[in-house]
């Protein structure tokens, strides 16, 4: 007896269509991705870790702060979130160090949807492209952290932040769908959030596809979402909401930078890469900037390529930048709360 | 800035070594003078002087050898298990205090970057120090009976590549097997040897146990074939060990010899290919390719050859090459102005059999001795780059269709000593595993060295095993029976 069964069709996503052919179906898109070469764990952290030894040094190392400082996505996601707490990481993102007007701007505020409209009035006229001198808003959506709800309404949310003025959506695949093998359902609701993300005057908010590393548990996971959400449409892959652990880990995140660097030889488009939670410490994030550097080169390490997700990290950096300055190492006292 | 992937200077300092200006021999546990004709060692990336170093003439050498002798049938033989092995511990921990010392020293002497001195050599030597201290009680479990007797005095003679970590691997199952030691550094990197040999008086080791005497080849010559000797073990080039074999033939001497390779490196079209391209790397550009383990031959499945090829070469292209002692180096010096003659002939033979030639661009030191990043496509298993160990970071790389091809052409060397088997199927990596005639077969990895595994060669790559049980057993001999007799009925002493 054969089981006979209609192909499950998908949404026609540009990239898909170009790579895999215009019969976009699940069964050949889950045949593109269960043919990509594997990953070997302990090799991938071995290169991770071997790359977190280089030694990066006074005139580099105020390079890297600075740098590191423009990449963040400055963020609050807590339930106890409120205009008034917005209004003030707007102003921490606005001046880090009221101490040091040389001080570099992040790239942009990361807030729940809800908190978006706070957020564009506190930066009125700075509202605006981080490579243009600006900073934007981005808003987690889709049912952040979990994903677990229609898509009906992971697509109201995402219509209701791009309204309020959001410049960027993070939103979170369905992993119980990507780990129960249903790759067509995440591929066609990142195609459709993608889709929500487009403004009325034709212009489109940018897509952050969030993979939730440390749920999807295995390298060669990661690998395939990563490849997933690229052909539905990411502009960005990022790691981890913030809210499980492990969040962002620098294997997990140089293997998302390989399968950026190969989509690029492959088509010679960009793709950015956004490591999320649990970096802390500059130390930490020199080593992502090191990372990066050496995996896909350093023109990654601009606002529109590569991203800190971070809340902590931005005092930690201004401690380490005051004590370059200064040759001394001051305190918590000395930094801002946000 | 106009780039940050040129990273600032981070090299590390000098400033912890406490070096002499000249090194005599260590003899019975103090340091002489030498009788032969002294020589300097010089740091290979600047050709800068680091010291004065004695040379052993043949009466030094019997001064030596009498000196280990002296120590085995008075001393050391005669210590319990255990008592060894604290010495052994010690001196384990020691080299793990002066670790940071140990590892700039070996970067200037050898030109290793000092991120491999101090992340590689140094906590290997500590390690090979800690496992033999432990088998020091336990050798009635080395698979050899009950109450196994050491040899008396080991001749061990070892290159220049892993100065510190070659000695460790000779000394420390000589030791806890109850044996005395002569042993000679390589020519071009005596530095740490004679550190060492300050540690040793550090942890108080019974004087003549471990005597360490400098020279070239001829005072090593002069050691493997003096008459008083009871086993020499040696590291090197396959031509020293092929006479080492015969000048001792009959004399009755126990011999371990680890000599050249031609590993190949085999990578299937199912293998995971961004840890392969770093597996690759590390199989023949760790230690400027001065390894005799190297995967020198990189055997690749046809219809991936062009892909791995490409990213291989924009791998290669951020490598750092320059000042070992920067610990952002990733290719240091090579060792010596020979050896770097050795390998641009061999790349100029490569080139005119026809095999295309890639360097990676990177800016070469004014000073030293250096040779950038090099591999061949296009080679032949005829060629001499093919077949030739070269001892240098040049990479042959090698096509094949069928998992029945690749064994036969990794096989198809007068070496054995290594090889590896890139892929994603383990049922593949155990049959072709199975089929190599190499001593040391690395899976999904490379260049991985552990004191519990055995180590060593098939054919011309040598005999006898280092490291683990094994190694323990080229510094032992079975008990005769009749003491085996008197240990049943006594009682082990141990």
């Amino acid at each position: 007896m054969t089981i006979t069964r209609a192909p499950i069709e998908l949404a026609p996503a540009e990239r898909a269509v170009r790579l895999i052919g215009g019969d976009l179906t699940e069964k050949s898109l889950r045949l593109h991705l269960e043919g990509l070469p594997g990953i070997d764990a302990v090799g991938l952290e071995q290169r991770a870790a071997s790359l977190g030894t280089r030694s990066i040094k006074t005139t580099s190392k105020a390079w890297a702060l600075d740098r590191i400082i423009s990449l963040i996505d400055l963020t609050t996601l807590e339930g106890a979130d409120s205009p008034g707490k917005v209004r003030s990481l707007v102003a921490k993102a606005i001046t880090p160090d009221a101490g040091d007007p040389s001080t570099p701007r992040v790239a942009a505020v990361c807030v729940y949807g809800d908190m978006v409209p706070y957020a564009v009035d506190a930066l009125g006229g700075l509202h605006g492209d981080p490579d243009a001198g600006g900073i934007s808003v981005a808003a987690v959506a889709t049912a952040f952290p979990s994903g677990r709800a229609s898509l009906a309404v992971k697509l109201a949310d995402t219509a209701d932040a791009i309204a309020a003025g959001a410049d960027e959506i993070d939103m979170v695949i369905d992993r119980g769908a990507y780990l129960s093998g249903r790759y067509g359902l995440v591929f066609d609701q990142i195609v459709a959030v993608k889709e929500a993300c487009r403004r009325a005057d034709g212009t489109s908010a940018h897509l952050k596809v969030i993979l939730e590393t440390g749920e999807l548990t295995t390298y060669d996971n990661v690998r395939r979402a990563s490849w997933l959400a690229i052909l539905a449409g990411a502009d960005f892959i990022k790691t981890s909401t913030g809210k499980v652990a492990p969040a962002a880990t620098l294997p997990v995140t140089l293997l998302m930078l390989g399968v950026v660097r190969d989509w690029h030889r492959l088509t010679g488009e960009r793709i950015g890469v956004k490591p999320a939670g649990g970096i802390r410490t500059s130390k930490d994030a020199i080593k992502y900037l090191v990372t990066v550097a050496e995996t896909v080169g350093e023109e990654w390490l601009t606002p529109h390529l590569f991203r800190f997700g971070a809340s902590s990290l931005l005092n930690d950096v201004l401690l380490q930048r005051q004590k370059l300055t200064t040759g001394h190492y001051s305190g918590p006292d000395y930094v801002t709360m946000d | 800035m106009t780039s940050f992937l040129d990273y600032a200077p981070a090299p590390e300092s000098t400033a912890i070594l406490a070096l002499k200006p000249s090194y005599g021999l260590f003899i019975n546990g103090e340091f002489v003078d030498g009788h032969g004709d002294g020589f300097t060692t010089i740091s290979p990336s600047t050709e800068k002087r680091i010291a004065d170093i004695a040379s052993a003439n043949s009466a030094d050498v019997d001064l030596a050898v009498a000196a280990a002798r002296r120590a085995h049938d008075r001393t050391w033989s005669k210590l319990s298990g255990a008592d060894r092995g604290k010495y052994l511990f010690r001196i384990a921990r020691l080299v793990q205090e002066r670790a940071r010392e140990l590892a700039v020293a070996e970067s200037l002497d050898n030109g290793k970057p000092i991120r491999e001195a101090r992340d590689v050599d140094v906590p290997l030597v500590a390690a090979w120090f800690f496992y033999y201290a432990g088998w020091a009680d336990k050798l009635d479990y080395a698979g050899l009976g009950t109450n196994p007797r050491s040899l008396g005095v080991a001749a061990q003679v070892i290159p220049w590549n892993f100065p510190l970590l070659m000695l460790a691997w000779k000394i420390a199952p000589a030791l806890a097997a109850g044996n005395t030691v002569v042993i000679k550094p390589a020519e071009t990197t005596p530095l740490t040897a004679l550190i060492f040999a300050e540690i040793l008086q550090q942890a108080d080791l019974p004087a003549g146990v471990v005597n360490i005497i400098t020279g070239a080849g001829e005072t090593g010559e002069l050691l493997v074939n003096h008459p008083d000797v009871d086993k020499v073990a040696f590291t090197g080039s396959t031509a020293v060990g092929k006479a080492i074999a015969r000048s001792t033939a009959g004399s009755g001497k126990k011999i371990t010899l680890e000599l050249g390779g031609k590993a190949a490196n085999i990578v299937f079209d199912d293998a995971p290919i961004d840890q392969a391209i770093e597996g690759i790397v590390n199989g023949i550009f760790f230690n400027q390719g001065h390894v005799c383990c190297a995967g020198s031959r990189l055997l690749v499945q046809e219809n991936i050859h062009d892909d791995v090829v490409e990213r291989l070469k924009a791998r290669l292209s951020t490598l750092r090459l320059g000042d070992p002692l920067d610990k952002n180096t990733d290719i240091g010096a090579i060792n010596s102005r020979e050896q770097l003659d050795r390998i641009r002939d061999l790349s100029d033979i490569g080139e005119s059999e026809g095999a295309d030639r890639w360097t990676a661009d990177c800016a070469i030191p004014e000073n030293g001795f250096w040779f950038a990043p090099t591999i061949f496509t296009n080679v032949s298993t005829s060629h001499r780059i093919a077949r030739d160990e070269v001892f240098g970071p040049v990479l042959s790389v090698l096509t094949f269709r069928t998992p029945a091809e690749a064994v036969a052409k990794a096989n198809n060397t007068p070496y054995g000593l290594s090889a590896g088997i890139w892929s994603s199927n383990g049922s593949r990596i155990l049959a072709v595993a199975d089929r190599l005639r190499a001593g040391v077969i690395w899976a999904n990895t490379f260049n991985q060295f552990d004191p519990a595994s055995p180590f060593g060669g098939y054919k011309e790559s040598g005999y006898g095993r280092e490291g683990g049980r094994h190694g323990l057993a080229a510094y032992l001999s079975e008990a005769a029976p009749a003491a085996r007799q008197a240990v049943t009925s006594k009682g082990a002493t141990k």
